[in-house]
């Protein structure tokens, strides 16, 4: 990718204008990849959310019809407020839960991925481990849940057996505990591969250092492993809040099709057709998400880390 | 350090240094007996006894793999010793967590908190221990004006020299006041010229503070020039140990004739004997050897020299005049000088 040019004499046939395009055409490929597939929709996405529809056609057109309908009724709060702001709050506390539960578990295997375990070999071994559900589509590794957690499933029958409840439990499935427990066995390697990562870096020598100055465990983890991991922590957070804040899919199978989230109202707009309103969701979705990152970026550097 | 700061004195702990102070009160007596660490089936440090008294500069050298760095850890508390006891001014320390064995460590390369500033770096065992900022703040403020670090509180570690960061690094450890100060290779992360400069200071820390200091190289100028007790080790057990004077001037065994180096040994008749490269001289009647490399050290020349078996010699003369490579020549010595050697 340098730019620098070539020692004079090196290439005669080349002229300094071609020298200078080179890198152009150099980036252009990534270029016309991004345009294409990523800013298009994008851009795309945000126009139609800007146009009308009835039950059959897309009418091209710039009304704020969509983003007004989704907001009616938002300010009265004595209806308990209007759907769009219920299901933002449902999904930020499935988000919140979600993002808790596996900060705290990807951390934990991770520092014992990188402290506790001393020989390279085995880390790795274990660090590829970590990563072997992967090999199987998330479809799947969600819906065997259903046999373990079901009314007839193994969890209930088990408890039954030995007499600590004399019905099957209900929550167990398609409830929020489900959810949450499909997101979190989902996406804690999100956030344990970033922070073993960062703590790889550490030095082992500044945790003897501290240990020299009378930190125990606990103090070492928050004084010394925890602010030199905090990129890596970053980094995992915002996998997980922007994979969670937009599924559709985990939350309707795990939780029965019964649990309301942001993801999942586009789902159901696309389905009736409606897409200037599923745009103008996706576009309000995407604004929350990045107002998010940009938030969590602002308190770690994570550029140091990439 | 100290004598060039603007104060005239500064608190260490609850010990009052001034430039003045002579004689600080000596502590750090360290005693090992028996101490043995095993890692799986090979010994690292193998049935040691040393007594190190109060207010010493000990130096542990070796080759790597000797087991000194090993023994430092065992006194610092890193490593438990699998036999053996340690003491320290008279106080068994086995079992005690590093903080609370009167020790403190600075680090090979020193392992500064990169996320906290210089202040917070030197304070942060004073935090550990539940001291209020403003006190600990003080405390290292006062530490780091010991090392002439006052004017980069504020600093990263990384935003600091090679040297800045040991003196850091030395102010971290020496805020509890310790009895021992243990230095993992100090001075091998520095550059030669600021090695000399940082040995002198570190010299000058050790005559002010009244503290023992064990310090672990592999430099034999390093311990020649710090140390008031060399400890020079081998495979786990101490090969000797002495005053510098006594180690470099009366090697025991073939080993430390070598590791110590500017020693010439010579085997006659089953037993070997080491002289001093100083002291031995060319010329026409004794070991027979040919000259095969000259080299100019400034202050007068090294003559390598290989005899018939292949056995390397050295001789450092003030001049070489007619001597050249290949040439025919004689090692001869005086009688006195000669050192006879352990068969080990």
């Amino acid at each position: 990718m340098s730019s620098s040019p070539p020692e004079a004499g090196a290439l005669p046939a080349v002229t300094s204008a071609a020298v200078a395009q080179a890198p152009l055409w150099q980036a252009a490929p990534l270029t016309l990849v991004l345009l294409g597939f990523f800013v298009f929709p994008l851009l795309a996405t945000a126009v139609v959310s800007f146009w009308d529809y009835t039950e059959y056609a897309l009418i091209p057109d710039f009304t704020f019809r969509n983003y007004h309908e989704m907001f009616q009724g938002c300010a009265d709060f004595s209806a308990g407020g209007c759907t769009t702001l219920r299901t933002y709050l449902s999904t930020f506390r499935l988000c919140v839960m979600v993002w808790a539960i596996t900060l705290v578990l990807g951390v934990a295997v991770a520092y014992f991925l990188a402290f506790c375990v001393r020989s390279d070999m085995l880390r790795m071994t274990l660090f590829l481990l970590c990563t072997a559900p992967f090999l199987t589509s998330n479809i799947i590794r969600m819906v065997s849940w259903v046999p373990l957690l079901g009314r007839e499933g193994a969890i209930n029958r088990g408890l039954m057996q030995i007499g600590l409840v004399a019905e099957p439990l209900e929550w167990l499935l398609f409830s929020e505990f489900a959810v949450v427990l499909a997101f979190v066995h989902l996406y804690t390697l999100f956030v344990t591969v970033p922070v073993f990562n960062s703590m790889l870096r550490i030095d082992p020598r500044l945790l003897e250092a501290a240990r020299d100055a009378g930190a125990g465990f606990w103090r070492t983890l928050w004084h010394v492993v925890l602010p030199l991991a905090k990129p890596g922590m970053v980094i995992g957070s915002i996998f997980v809040i922007v994979l969670v804040m937009g599924d559709f899919v985990t939350v309707g199978v795990m939780g029965g099709q019964q649990i309301a989230s942001v993801g999942k109202i586009i789902q159901v707009q696309m389905s009736y057709l409606q897409f200037p309103a599923a745009a103008a969701q996706a576009m309000v979705l995407l604004g929350l998400v990045l107002l998010l990152i940009i938030a969590l970026t602002r308190i770690v550097d994570i550029r140091r880390e990439l | 350090m100290l004598t060039s700061t603007t104060s005239s004195a500064v608190v260490l702990g609850n010990t009052l240094l001034s430039p003045q102070a002579k004689e600080p009160q000596r502590r750090g007596i360290i005693e090992l007996s028996g101490v043995t660490k095993r890692f799986g089936d090979s010994a690292a440090v193998d049935r040691l006894d040393l007594r190190i008294a109060a207010g010493t500069y000990c130096c542990l050298l070796g080759p790597s793999g000797c087991g000194k760095t090993t023994t430092l850890r065992l006194l610092a508390g890193h490593e438990t010793p699998t036999a053996g006891d340690i003491l320290l001014d008279d106080q068994s320390i086995i079992g005690l967590p590093p903080a609370r064995r009167g020790t403190a460590m600075m680090f090979q390369s020193y392992a500064l908190f990169p996320h906290l500033n210089v202040l917070d770096n030197v304070a942060f065992s004073l935090r550990m221990r539940g001291i209020g900022k403003a006190e600990r703040h003080s405390r290292a403020r006062d530490m780091l004006s010991l090392v002439e670090m006052e004017a980069y509180l504020t600093r990263l570690p990384i935003q600091l020299s090679g040297g800045q960061q040991q003196r850091v690094a030395l102010a971290r450890a020496l805020v509890t006041d310790p009895s021992a100060l243990l230095l993992d290779e100090p001075l091998s992360a520095l550059d030669p010229f600021l090695r000399g400069k940082v040995r002198s200071e570190l010299k000058r820390l050790h005559r002010e503070l009244g503290i023992s200091f064990v310090h672990v190289t592999h430099s034999q100028d390093e311990a020649l020039a710090l140390a008031d007790l060399i400890v020079l080790m081998r495979a786990g057990r101490i090969e000797q140990q002495g005053e510098p004077e006594a180690l470099f001037d009366r090697p025991r065994t073939a080993f430390v004739a070598r590791f110590m180096g500017g020693h010439n040994i010579v085997r006659r008749a089953g037993r070997a004997i080491a002289v001093r490269a100083d002291r031995t001289r060319l010329g026409y009647a004794g070991l027979a050897a040919n000259i095969v490399g000259i080299e100019y050290t400034g202050t007068g020349f090294s003559i390598a020299l290989k005899d018939a078996e292949g056995e390397e010699y050295s001789v450092l003369q003030p001049e070489i005049t007619g001597l050249a490579p290949g040439q025919a020549a004689h090692l001869v010595w005086d009688r006195a000088d000669e050192r006879l050697l352990d068969a080990a």
